[in-house]
C-alpha cells in the first residue's frame, strides 16, 4: 500500500517536488473557495448548506453558457459567481430559511429534494451530455518550467484568484459594515432587528454571498472539469471535509484545512496511492478525536 | 377530520362499482378461457427498460432509449410483429441494484411488461439477472460489460442473454493493438491511470494481462487510481509525470475521461507520452474534450465509421434524426438488442412465452449494421455477443475525430477467451 521509495526519491527529487506541490495547491485552493461559502454559512446562520455543491454546479454552467455566448472567460467567471449568489439569495428566502432552526434532518432533506431539483433543471435546460467550457485562448500556453517541473499558466491565475477572493472574504467580514452587522446578528438577531437593521436581508445577502463562492470555484474550475448534472456531489464532500477539520466558521481554518488536504492528496498519489481517500479521512478522524472545534474553530460544537 | 368521514361519499361508490364492473370481466373472460394470444392479439407487446437516466451517467441512459425508441418505431412503421406493435416503458433506477430489482419487478407485474431490456451498468444488472432467474422472466442485459455475467456458470440462466460488449473480448483485442504498437516502437515503460472501482480495477487488470501476453518484456511502473467521478486530475496527471512512463493506459470514461484529458493536456502530457484509452471513442466524450490530442489509441465504442458501411451510415443517420442525444456504445448495443427480440418474436410467431423466445434467441443471428460482415450473433453456448467490431483508432483532431481502426479478428479473440475460460474455472 505504501510506496516509501517513490515518496523518499520525489522528495528529493525538485521536479516532483514542484509537480506535487503545486498540485496539491491547486487543488486546495478550488475546494478553499467551495468549503469557504460552506463554513462562512454555518458560521452565521448556523446551518448547514447540504445543498452548496449545486450553487458550485450552477456557477459552472453558466459560466459555460456565458463563454460559449461571448468567448470571454473573465465575463464568464464573473456571471457564474453572481448567477450561483442570486440562486443562492432565492434558495434562502424561499426554502432553507423556513427550515432554520428545526432539526438537522429536516434541513437536510430539504438540502437533498433542493439538490434532485437543480440536477434536473441543469439535465433539462443543457442536456445529460457532459460538457467541457475547454481553456480559454489566453491561457493555451505551454507549461512554465520550474526546477524541472511543470506549473501550467492557467492554475498560476486559478491560484492567484482564488487566495485574492478568500481574502476579500475576511476583509468582507471582519472589516466592513456588512461583516459587523452580519457577525452581531449571528450572536444576537433580536437584539439587531430592535435596532433597526433587517436582519434577513443581511443573512440572505450572506448566504448568497456564500453559494457566489461556490459558484465563483464551478466557473474557475470549468474549463478543465467536464460539467455534468450531479457535478456538485463530489466537491461537496471533500468541502465538508476541510471545513470540520479546518473548524466550522473559520474562514482561515478553511484555507489551511484545503492546503492539508490538497498536499495531502498531491503526496499521497505518490506515496500512497491507494489510501489518499483514506488518509483525508483519517485527518478529519483525527481532528475530530483531538480537537472536535477544528484546527481554527472556536465556537461550540453543535 | 371527522367532517371527512360523514361526508357523502357518491363519488366513490361510484368508483366502487366500476372496479367491480372491470374485476367480474376480469374474472369472466378468465373463466371463459379466451386463449392468451387471442386476448393480446391488439395489445402491444410491452418491453420494460430499467436504466439510468439521471446523475453523471445520464447520457448514457438517454441514448439507450433514444435508439430503442429509434428502433422500435420502425418495427411499427412496418406493421409491427404479428400485427402487434412494440411498446418500450421505461424506468429510471439511477443506477442502484436495489431500485433496479424492484423496478424490474413493477415492469412485469404492474406494467404488464412480456420482455426485459436490462439497460443498466455492471452493479445493477447483477441484481436484475437474479429478478429475471427468479420470475422466469425473459431478459437481454444490454450495457453490462462485466465477463462474468454471462461467462461464470453460476451467473447463466437459460432464459437470459448478453446483447453487448463482454470486456474479455476488448482486453484480447486491446492487448494485440498495444502490444504491436510497443513492439514497433520500442516501448516497455506502463502507467496506468483508472477509476478506482470493480470495473476499472478489473479492466486494467485484464487489459495489462493480454499486454504483457503478446509483449512479455512489458512493465508497469506506476498505477494511479483516481475515484469514480473525482472532479480534480491533477495530482494523477503530477503523479504520472513524475514516473516518466513510455505508454499509458487508462479505462476511465464519460466526464471523468474528459476532465482527465483537458487537465493532462495543460501539463502537455500527450506529448509525451503514447496513451491508449479504451472509452475515448464514444461521440459524447470525443466531442466534449476541448483539447483533443491527436495520436491517442481509443478503443472501439460506437462510431459511424466503425464498420465503414452504407448500413452503418444510414443506422446513424436515422438515429440522429430521431434523438437528442449522441449515439454512444450504450446505444448501438440497445438497438441490436430490440432487432434480436424481433427477429425471435418473428420465430415464435408474436409468442413471447419466456421458454419460446430463449430458444429462438439461443444461437440467432441477425442482419445488423454493428458487425463484423454485416451480422451478429448471440451464442449458444454462453448466451453471449459475438461478432461485434473490436479494435483501436487513432484520434485526430477534427471530425471524424478517430480513423485508422486496426480490427480485431474474432478467430483471435476466441482462441483466448477459450483459455481465458479455462484459467477461471469457467469452461
Amino acid at each position: 500500500m505504501f510506496d516509501l521509495d517513490a515518496l523518499a526519491s520525489c522528495l528529493s527529487a525538485s521536479a516532483c517536488l514542484v509537480n506535487q506541490a503545486t498540485s496539491g495547491l491547486i487543488i486546495g485552493m478550488l475546494l478553499f473557495l467551495v468549503a469557504s461559502g460552506v463554513t462562512l454559512i454555518f458560521g452565521v446562520l448556523h446551518v448547514i448548506n447540504f445543498a452548496h455543491g449545486s450553487f458550485y454546479m450552477v456557477g459552472a454552467y453558466l459560466a459555460y453558457t456565458t463563454y460559449v455566448v461571448t468567448g470571454n472567460y473573465f465575463l464568464a467567471a464573473l456571471v457564474g459567481g453572481v448567477g450561483a449568489g442570486i440562486t443562492g439569495i432565492l434558495f434562502e428566502r424561499l426554502i432553507i430559511s423556513r427550515v432554520y432552526g428545526q432539526n438537522l434532518l429536516m434541513q437536510l432533506l430539504v438540502c437533498y429534494a433542493f439538490i434532485l431539483i437543480v440536477d434536473d433543471l441543469v439535465k433539462i435546460i443543457w442536456g445529460a451530455e457532459y460538457l467541457a467550457m475547454g481553456i480559454p485562448a489566453e491561457f493555451r500556453l505551454p507549461p512554465l518550467r520550474f526546477a524541472g517541473g511543470f506549473i501550467p499558466p492557467f492554475y498560476l491565475f486559478l491560484v492567484g484568484v482564488a487566495v485574492a477572493i478568500g481574502l476579500g472574504s475576511v476583509l468582507l467580514v471582519t472589516k466592513t459594515r456588512f461583516g459587523k452587522i452580519v457577525r452581531a446578528a449571528a450572536l444576537n438577531a433580536p437584539m439587531v432587528s430592535a435596532l433597526g437593521i433587517r436582519v434577513n436581508v443581511y443573512f440572505a445577502l450572506l448566504f448568497g454571498f456564500g453559494c457566489a463562492l461556490a459558484g465563483v470555484a464551478g466557473a474557475l474550475a470549468a474549463p478543465v472539469r467536464s460539467l455534468t448534472p450531479g457535478m456538485g456531489l463530489g466537491i461537496l464532500v471533500e468541502s465538508f471535509i476541510v471545513t470540520v477539520i479546518g473548524g466550522m466558521g473559520s474562514i482561515p481554518g478553511a484555507f489551511l484545512a484545503a492546503i492539508i488536504l490538497g498536499l495531502t492528496r498531491s503526496i499521497g498519489s505518490v506515496g500512497f496511492p491507494l489510501f489518499v481517500d483514506g488518509a483525508m479521512f483519517m485527518i478529519m478522524a483525527l481532528v475530530l478525536i483531538f480537537r472536535p472545534t477544528g484546527l481554527l474553530g472556536q465556537g461550540a460544537v453543535r | 377530520m371527522k367532517k371527512s368521514h360523514s361526508s357523502p361519499r357518491r363519488g366513490l361508490d361510484r368508483r366502487t362499482v366500476l372496479k367491480g364492473a372491470a374485476a367480474a370481466a376480469a374474472v369472466g373472460t378468465g373463466i371463459t378461457g379466451f386463449p392468451a394470444y387471442l386476448k393480446a392479439a391488439n395489445t402491444p407487446i410491452k418491453i420494460g427498460v430499467p436504466t439510468i437516466l439521471s446523475g453523471r451517467v445520464a447520457i448514457l441512459g438517454e441514448s439507450s432509449v433514444a435508439a430503442i425508441k429509434n428502433e422500435v418505431r420502425k418495427i411499427n412503421e412496418a406493421g409491427g410483429i404479428e400485427g402487434r406493435t412494440l411498446e418500450p416503458v421505461f424506468r429510471d433506477s439511477r443506477g442502484k441494484p436495489d431500485e433496479a430489482a424492484r423496478m424490474t419487478r413493477d415492469l412485469v407485474n404492474n406494467e404488464g411488461c412480456e420482455i426485459i431490456i436490462d439497460a443498466e451498468a455492471s452493479g445493477a444488472s447483477f441484481a436484475v439477472n437474479e429478478v429475471v432467474r427468479d420470475m422466469k422472466q425473459y431478459c437481454i442485459h444490454t450495457n453490462s460489460e462485466t465477463s462474468s455475467l454471462t461467462a461464470d456458470p453460476k451467473n447463466q440462466v437459460d432464459w437470459v442473454f448478453r446483447g453487448c460488449r463482454q470486456g474479455i473480448h476488448d482486453a484480447v483485442g486491446g492487448g494485440l493493438v498495444a502490444a504491436k504498437v510497443v513492439k514497433e516502437k520500442g516501448l516497455k515503460k506502463w502507467a496506468t491511470i483508472s477509476p478506482d472501482y470493480a470495473y476499472g480495477r478489473a479492466n486494467t487488470e485484464e487489459f495489462m494481462e493480454y499486454v504483457k501476453l503478446f509483449a512479455p518484456e512489458t512493465e508497469v511502473i506506476t498505477e494511479t487510481w483516481p475515484k469514480l467521478f473525482q472532479p480534480d486530475y491533477t495530482e494523477n496527471v503530477t503523479a504520472l509525470l513524475n514516473a516518466q512512463p513510455e505508454v499509458l493506459y487508462s479505462c476511465l470514461w464519460g466526464g471523468d475521461l474528459v476532465a482527465f484529458f483537458d487537465q493532462a493536456s495543460l501539463y502537455g502530457l500527450f506529448d509525451q507520452f503514447t496513451a491508449f484509452a479504451v472509452n475515448l471513442g464514444d461521440y459524447p466524450v470525443l466531442t466534449a474534450i476541448k483539447s483533443r490530442p491527436a495520436g491517442v489509441y481509443s478503443g472501439s465504442r460506437y462510431h459511424k465509421d466503425i464498420p465503414d458501411t452504407p448500413e452503418n451510415e444510414a443506422w446513424y443517420e436515422s438515429y440522429m434524426a430521431n434523438a437528442d442525444v449522441l449515439p454512444t456504445n450504450w446505444a448501438w448495443q440497445n438497438a441490436a438488442a430490440i432487432n434480436f427480440i424481433a427477429e425471435a418474436l418473428k420465430k415464435t410467431g408474436g409468442n413471447t412465452d419466456t421458454m419460446k423466445m430463449a430458444e429462438a434467441t439461443s444461437g440467432l443471428t441477425i442482419n445488423s449494421p454493428f458487425g463484423v460482415d454485416g451480422t451478429l450473433t448471440i451464442r449458444e453456448e454462453d448466451h453471449t455477443l459475438v461478432n461485434y467490431m473490436v479494435g483501436y483508432s487513432k484520434t485526430i483532431v477534427n471530425e471524424p475525430y478517430v480513423v485508422n481502426f486496426d480490427q480485431t479478428a474474432w478467430s483471435e479473440i476466441y482462441k483466448h477467451e477459450a483459455e481465458w475460460k479455462k484459467r477461471n474455472g469457467y469452461a
